[in-house]
C-alpha cells in the first residue's frame, strides 16, 4: 500500500507545476486558449487523485489561470479539500485559492466553518493568521456569526500578530452580522491601548471604519483618541485618527475647538507631508464645523491655506494634486481666503497633467466674482480653442457654463456679454451633448432675465441665419432649437422679425435626418408671422402683411411634405391658419391656389370663418373679459382675424420648479377609480383623465363636429388661460373639488386658479428674502417691458434696490411650484444595501440578556477582573463567576488571560479627565456610564445571582453609593454598584498600568 | 478601505490582482482592462492620483498607483485612506519585493504570483492595512516559509530534484521564447527606488 502511494507520487511527479504552467502560457502565446483548456483538462484529472499533493499543484495552478480571468469555482470543493490539509505548505495554497475564489455567496461555504475554527485555534500562530487573511476575504453571514466568538477570543490571544488581524478580521465579520458589534465593542475599544502599536493601530483603522458612516456612536470614544493623537508617534494611525476627527468635528463643535491647537502644533512640527496633509484637511473640517466666533478661527484659515499654497507650488505633482483638493474643500466656507489665490489655481490651469487641470477647473467654480468673472471666462474660452482632447474640452465647457450660471447667475452682471459667449461657444462646435447644456442656457437666460431679451432675440435671428446659409455642426443643431424659440419668443424688432421668417423656415427644411430642431422653427415661423401681421395691422399696412403671408406661405410649401411627421405636421398647421388670413386679406391670391386644401369648396370657406369668429366675438363678450379688445378686433383690415392668430401666441412661459409636478397636491376628493360621466363616457372611457386638464381642452361633445367648429372654442379658451396666466400657471392645475363634466358645462369660467395666484405671492416672498444682487437701476428700465404679464414678473422687480458693488439685471429666480410646497432638497436614502447602515448601533446602551454573544464572551477573559480592581477582588469576582456559571475551566482561563490582560489596559476615563473636561460635561459623562455599563452587562447579565451577591458584599465593603443612588432603579443596581466600583478603581488603574 | 490592489504590466497584462470586494471574473479582466487603459496613458511625471474609473468605485474611490520599470502598482481605495498613505504603502510593498526575491522583476512576479500574494497578505489584510513596517513583514514571512521548508524535508527531495532538472532547462527555454512583453526596460529593472 504504502509502496504504491510512493509509486503514485512518483508518476506524478512529472505533473506540471505551477513554473510549467506559466511556462507554457508563455511558450503558446498564439493559441493561448486551447493551451489553457488543454491544461484546465489536465488539472481536473489531477483533482480526482488521492495525493493532497497533486490536488494542492492543481490548485496552484487553479489560482493562477484565475488571475488570468477562468472561472474555479467549479473547484470549490477541492479547493476546500487543500484548506483542510494538515501540511502549512498545502494549507497556505488552499487558503490563497479561497480568498482569490470565494466569496460570501459561494456555495458549499459551510462545509469550512468547523476547518477554518480549527485553524483559528491551531497552535501555530502562522496557521491561525492564514486562515484570518483568507476568512477576510470570503467571510459570509454565516461563517461570521459562528466564528465570532473564536475571532473574538484571538483578540486577546498572546501574539500580537494574531491580535492584530483578530481585530481588522472584526470589522469583516460586523459588516455579515451586525450583532456581533455590540457585544464585541468593549473589547475592541480595549484593544485601542494595547501595548503592541500594530494592534492599536489596527484596533484604530477598525474604529475608523466603522466612524466613517455611523460618526454620532463614536463620539464617546474621542477623549481616548484624543490622548492617542498626542502620545502617539506612527504616523499611519495619527493620519488615521486625524481623518477621524474630520468625521466626528461636524457632530461636535466643541471637539473641533479643542482639536485646533494640538493639530496647529502637527501641522508647524511634522515633516510628513501625508500627516501635514491629514492635518490640514481636519482643521478645515473643524473651522467649517465650527461659526467663526472663535479666536484665532482666522488664523488657523490662513495658516491652512498659506500651507496649502507650499503645497500647490511644490513641483511634485502629487502635491499639487492634493493641495488644490483641499483648497476645493475650504473654498466651501471661506471662499475669500481662497480667491487671494486665483494667480495660483490659475496657473494650474495650464499645467501638463489633466487630473491637475481638472481639480483647478473645479476650484475656479467658487472664485468667481462679478468682476472677474469676464475675466476667467476669457481664459477659460481660451483653453477650449487650445485644448487637444474632447474629454478636457468638454469638462471646460462644462464649467464655464457652470460657473455663469452659479446661483441664479449671481456674478453676471452683462448678460449681452453671457449671450455673446453662448453664442461664441455654439460656435466652436463641439458635441451635440453639449450643444444641448447651451440651448438650455440660451432659453434659460431668454426667459429669466427679461432685459436681455431683445438682444438674445437678435443673436439668436443670427444663429438662425448662419444655420440657415450653411448647415449647421451638431451643437449648433441643437442650439438653433431654443434660439427659434428665443428668436420668435422675445423677438419685437420689426427688421428682425422679417428677416428670420425665411431663414427659420430653411432651417426646418435642412438638417437632415433627426433633428429636433426643425419643428420649432416651423413654430417659430408662425409666430413670429402671427406678430409681424399684428404689427402691420396696427399701423393699416395691408401689402407688408400680404407680402409676409405670401413668403411665409411658399416657404411653408417644400416643408408640407417633409419627411419628418412633427415637421410636416406643424406646416400643415401652419398654412392652414395662414391661409385662412390670406384669404381674407385679399381672397383671389395666387398663392392660395397652390396650397394643397384649396380644393375644398370655396363658397363653404368664408361662411365658416364667419361663423367662426362670430362665436369668439360671442364668447369674448359674454365673458366679458376684455370688451375693449373685442373691439378692436373688428377695426383691423383682417376683421380681427389677425388679432385672434396673435393671441394665440400671447402670454409669457415662465420656468418651473423641478420638483413642481411631484408637489402638486392630490385633490382630496379626486376619485379616480370613479366613471367621469356614466351616460356617455362609460363606452369610451379608456382615458382614465379625472385630472381637470381633461375638461379644459377636452370638454365633451355629444354630436362630434368637424374639428374647424372646435377652434373658436379652443381659441378662447387658450386666450382665456393666457389672460389669467399671472393668476395662474397653465401647467399646474388646480385643486378644488372636480368640475363636472357635463359637456354644457364650458370649464373655462371654472377654471378658478386661484391657487397658482397664492404661489406668486410665495415666489415673490421667497424672493425678497433671498434676493442680493439685483440691481435698482434696472427698475426705470423694466417699464420697457412689453409683455402684458409685466406686472406678474416675480417682485423681485419693484425691491431689487439692495446694495451691490456692481449691478445687475434682475433674473427671475427658482421656478413655480404649486400652494403649500416649499423647494426641498430631499437626500436620497443610502443604498439599501449598504451594510453599514446595520451598524448603526448605541453602542453606549448597555447590553441586553438577549444579546446573542453576551453569554459566549463570558467564557473568555474579560478585562474587568485583573483591571478595575485589586487583586482580592479580582478573585472574588472569580468565584462569584464561578458560583454563576459552575464553569471552572472557564474560570482559570479567565483568570490567567485577565492578569495577562491587565497589562495593557487603560482607562478611557483617565484619558478623559486629563483632556477634555468640558467635552465631559455631557458626552464624556454618559460615555462613561455607557462603557462602564457595557463592560458590566457582559459581566453581570448572564449571572443574575452572582451579581446580587456582589452587589451586596460591595455595597457593605464601598459606602460611597451616594452616585449609585441617582440612576438607581431595581433591576440595574448591580451595573451602577459596578460602576462606582469602576470609578474608585481608577486611581488603581494607572499603577497596573505600571506593571509591566 | 482599499478595494483592490492590481498589478500589471505596461501591456495590461495582470501580474497580481486582489480584489477585496467581490467581482466575478468577467469583471474582474474588465476592472483591469479599463485600470490599464486609464493609467498608462498618463505620463510619468504627472501626478499618481487618478479620480473616476466607472467600474470601481464612484466617486468616493481613487485611483493611486506607481509606476516602475514594466509594472504598475495600481491601488483602488476610497477616501478614508490617506493619498500618500497609500502611495508610501505601495513602495513598501515593492520594496518587500525586492528583499524577498532579490532585485525584483517581473519575471519574478509571473513565476512566482504565489509568493508576491504571501507578501500582500502580510501587508494589507481584507481591505486594511495591516503592517508597514517593512522588517517585521519580513520577518513574519520568513518564519512561515521556514515552516513550510521544514513539512517539505525529506519527502519533498525527489520532487525539488525534478524541478531543479526542470529549471536547467529553463536557460534554453528562455532563449528559444519570444517575449514582445518584456522590452528593454526589464533589463535594467532592479526596481528603482525612490
Amino acid at each position: 500500500m504504502a509502496l504504491k502511494k510512493v509509486k503514485g507520487n512518483f508518476e506524478r511527479m512529472f505533473d506540471k507545476n505551477l513554473t510549467d504552467l506559466v511556462r507554457g502560457i508563455r511558450n503558446n502565446k498564439d493559441n493561448e486558449s486551447k493551451y489553457i483548456a488543454q491544461c484546465m483538462e489536465e488539472i481536473k484529472v489531477e483533482l480526482r487523485q488521492d495525493n493532497i499533493a497533486v490536488k494542492a499543484n492543481a490548485v496552484a495552478k487553479l489560482t493562477y489561470l484565475q488571475m488570468l480571468g477562468y472561472d474555479i469555482s467549479w473547484a470549490i470543493f477541492n479547493i476546500i479539500e487543500v484548506m483542510s490539509s494538515n501540511k502549512f505548505t498545502y494549507k497556505r495554497i488552499g487558503y490563497l485559492a479561497a480568498s482569490q475564489s470565494f466569496h460570501a455567496d459561494s456555495e458549499l461555504l459551510m462545509l469550512t466553518t468547523n476547518m477554518i475554527r480549527k485553524d483559528l485555534n491551531a497552535q501555530n500562530q502562522y496557521e491561525a493568521g492564514l486562515a484570518l487573511s483568507g476568512l477576510s476575504c470570503f467571510i459570509s453571514h454565516d461563517l461570521a456569526r459562528d466564528l465570532a466568538n473564536d475571532i473574538m477570543t484571538l483578540m486577546s490571544s498572546t501574539k500580537p500578530y494574531l491580535r492584530m488581524k483578530a481585530v481588522l478580521m472584526m470589522y469583516k465579520v460586523f459588516l455579515r452580522y451586525p450583532e456581533a458589534l455590540r457585544p464585541a465593542f468593549p473589547k475592541l475599544k480595549e484593544k485601542l491601548e494595547d501595548p503592541d502599536p500594530g494592534v492599536q493601530s489596527a484596533a484604530v483603522n477598525v474604529v475608523c471604519e466603522l466612524a466613517r458612516k455611523n460618526p454620532k456612536n463614536y463620539l464617546s470614544l474621542a477623549p481616548v483618541f484624543f490622548k492617542l493623537m498626542t502620545t502617539s508617534t506612527n504616523n499611519w494611525m495619527l493620519i488615521k485618527i486625524i481623518k477621524l476627527f474630520g468625521a466626528l468635528t461636524p457632530l461636535e463643535p466643541r471637539l473641533g475647538k479643542k482639536l485646533i491647537e494640538p493639530l496647529t502644533n502637527l501641522i508647524h512640527s511634522t515633516s510628513a507631508m501625508s500627516l501635514l496633509y491629514e492635518c490640514i484637511n481636519t482643521v478645515i473640517a473643524v473651522l467649517i464645523s465650527i461659526s467663526s466666533g472663535m479666536p484665532g478661527h482666522a488664523a488657523s484659515v490662513q495658516l491652512c491655506v498659506q500651507k496649502l499654497r507650499i503645497l500647490i507650488e511644490d513641483s511634485d505633482q502629487n502635491l499639487k494634486y492634493l493641495g488644490l483638493l483641499a483648497m476645493s474643500r475650504i473654498l466651501k466656507s471661506h471662499p475669500k481666503s481662497v480667491q487671494a489665490h486665483k494667480d495660483l489655481v490659475l496657473a494650474c490651469l495650464d499645467d501638463k497633467d489633466e487630473s491637475i487641470r481638472l481639480r483647478a477647473l473645479g476650484l475656479l467654480y467658487g472664485m468667481v466674482s462679478k468682476k472677474n468673472l469676464m475675466e476667467i471666462v476669457k481664459k477659460l474660452m481660451v483653453h477650449m480653442d487650445r485644448a487637444e482632447g474632447t474629454l478636457y474640452r468638454d469638462e471646460l465647457l462644462t464649467r464655464i457654463i457652470e460657473i455663469c450660471s452659479q446661483n441664479n447667475y449671481q456674478h453676471v452682471v452683462d448678460f449681452e456679454w453671457y449671450v455673446t459667449v453662448l453664442a461664441e461657444l455654439t460656435e466652436m462646435e463641439t458635441s451635440a451633448k453639449h450643444g444641448r447644456m447651451v440651448a438650455a442656457q440660451v432659453t434659460e437666460v431668454g426667459a429669466r432675465v427679461a432685459e436681455v431679451r431683445e438682444f438674445a432675440a437678435r443673436e439668436c435671428g443670427a444663429l438662425v441665419s448662419r444655420a440657415a446659409a450653411a448647415p449647421p455642426g451638431p451643437a449648433s443643431k441643437e442650439v438653433l432649437y431654443a434660439a427659434a424659440y428665443v428668436l420668435a419668443e422675445y423677438c419685437r424688432e420689426e427688421s428682425v422679425m422679417r428677416e428670420s421668417v425665411s431663414g427659420l423656415l430653411i432651417c426646418a427644411g435642412t438638417g437632415g435626418g433627426h433633428m429636433r430642431a426643425r419643428a420649432v422653427c416651423v413654430h417659430a415661423a408662425l409666430k413670429i408671422v402671427a406678430n409681424l401681421l399684428r404689427l402691420y395691422e396696427g399701423r393699416n399696412d395691408m401689402e407688408a402683411a400680404i407680402s409676409i403671408l405670401r413668403e411665409a406661405l411658399s416657404g411653408l410649401r417644400p416643408l408640407l411634405c417633409s419627411e419628418d411627421m412633427e415637421v410636416q405636421e406643424r406646416a400643415h398647421n401652419a398654412s392652414a391658419l395662414l391661409a385662412l388670413v390670406l384669404r381674407r386679406l385679399s381672397p383671389g391670391d395666387s398663392v392660395l391656389a397652390a396650397l394643397p386644401d384649396s380644393t375644398l369648396p370655396d363658397t363653404a370657406r368664408p361662411d365658416t370663418i364667419l361663423v367662426e369668429h362670430q362665436h369668439i366675438d360671442d364668447l369674448e363678450k359674454e365673458d366679458n373679459l376684455d370688451p375693449i379688445n373685442g373691439e378692436s378686433t373688428t377695426s383691423g383690415f383682417s376683421g380681427g382675424l389677425i388679432e385672434e392668430l396673435a393671441d394665440l401666441f400671447d402670454g409669457e412661459l415662465k420656468p418651473v420648479a423641478p420638483k413642481a409636478q411631484k408637489k402638486v397636491p392630490m385633490p382630496a376628493d379626486l376619485n379616480l377609480e370613479q366613471w367621469l360621466s356614466h351616460d356617455h363616457w362609460s363606452s369610451d372611457s379608456s382615458s382614465s383623465e379625472g385630472e381637470p386638464e381633461a375638461a379644459v381642452f377636452a370638454a365633451p361633445q355629444k354630436d362630434a363636429r368637424p374639428t374647424a367648429q372646435f377652434t373658436p372654442e379652443e381659441l378662447a379658451m387658450l386666450r382665456e388661460a393666457r389672460r389669467q396666466e399671472q393668476a395662474n400657471n397653465p401647467h399646474y392645475l388646480k385643486d378644488d373639488s372636480p368640475r363636472s363634466y357635463q359637456q354644457d358645462d364650458i370649464p373655462i369660467a371654472e377654471i378658478a386658479l386661484e391657487v397658482p395666484l397664492q404661489v406668486h405671492t410665495k415666489r415673490s416672498d421667497k424672493y425678497l428674502l433671498s434676493r442680493e444682487n439685483s440691481s435698482k437701476k434696472k427698475k426705470e428700465k423694466r417699464t420697457s417691458k412689453k409683455r402684458k404679464s409685466k406686472k406678474d414678473k416675480p417682485s423681485s422687480d419693484s425691491d431689487s434696490e439692495e446694495e451691490a458693488s456692481l449691478s445687475r439685471p434682475a433674473v427671475a429666480e427658482g421656478g413655480e411650484l404649486p400652494e403649500g410646497a416649499a423647494l426641498s432638497d430631499e437626500e436620497p436614502p443610502p443604498p439599501p444595501d449598504d451594510p453599514h447602515r446595520a451598524l448603526d448601533l448605541d453602542l453606549d446602551q448597555p447590553l441586553r440578556d438577549e444579546e446573542l454573544l453576551t453569554s459566549r464572551i463570558n467564557q473568555y477573559p474579560s478585562p474587568e477582573g485583573g483591571l478595575l480592581t485589586k487583586k482580592s477582588k479580582s478573585s472574588k469576582k472569580n468565584k462569584l463567576a464561578d458560583k454563576g456559571s459552575g464553569d471552572k475551566a472557564s474560570k482559570k482561563k479567565k483568570e490567567k488571560k485577565s492578569k495577562q490582560k491587565s497589562v495593557d489596559l487603560i482607562l478611557p476615563e483617565v484619558a478623559e479627565d486629563l483632556l477634555i473636561e468640558d467635552l465631559s460635561k455631557t458626552n464624556g459623562k454618559k460615555s462613561v456610564k455607557g462603557s462602564d455599563e457595557v463592560e458590566e452587562a457582559i459581566l453581570v447579565d448572564p449571572h443574575p445571582k452572582g451579581t446580587k451577591t456582589e452587589k451586596h458584599k460591595k455595597s457593605k465593603k464601598e459606602s460611597k453609593d451616594k452616585e449609585s443612588k441617582r440612576n438607581k432603579s431595581s433591576s440595574k443596581k448591580g451595573k451602577h454598584e459596578k460602576k462606582t466600583g469602576y470609578e474608585e478603581a481608577l486611581g488603581i488603574s494607572t499603577p497596573s498600568k505600571e506593571v509591566i | 478601505m482599499i478595494k483592490a490592489i492590481l498589478v500589471f504590466n505596461n501591456h495590461g497584462k495582470p501580474r497580481l490582482s486582489k480584489f477585496y470586494q467581490y467581482f466575478n471574473e468577467d469583471m474582474q479582466q474588465q476592472i483591469i482592462k479599463e485600470t490599464f487603459q486609464l493609467v498608462s496613458k498618463r505620463d510619468d511625471n504627472v501626478c499618481n492620483f487618478l479620480e473616476g474609473g466607472s467600474l470601481i468605485g464612484g466617486s468616493d474611490y481613487k485611483l493611486i498607483y506607481r509606476h516602475y520599470a514594466t509594472l504598475y502598482f495600481v491601488f483602488c481605495v476610497d477616501s478614508s485612506e490617506s493619498e500618500l498613505g497609500i502611495l508610501d504603502l505601495i513602495q513598501v510593498f515593492v520594496e518587500t519585493l525586492d528583499k524577498c526575491f532579490e532585485n525584483v522583476c517581473e519575471l519574478d512576479l509571473i513565476f512566482h504570483a504565489d509568493a508576491a500574494h504571501q507578501v500582500l497578505d502580510e501587508l494589507v489584510m481584507g481591505g486594511m492595512v495591516l503592517q508597514t513596517n517593512m522588517a517585521d513583514i519580513l520577518c513574519r514571512l520568513q518564519e512561515q516559509n521556514k515552516m513550510q521548508k521544514a513539512e517539505a524535508g525529506i519527502s519533498a527531495a525527489p520532487a525539488r530534484a525534478v524541478s531543479a532538472v526542470k529549471s536547467m532547462n529553463l536557460p534554453q527555454q528562455l532563449r528559444d521564447m519570444k517575449l514582445p512583453d518584456l522590452p528593454q526596460a526589464i533589463k535594467d529593472f532592479p526596481v528603482s527606488l525612490h
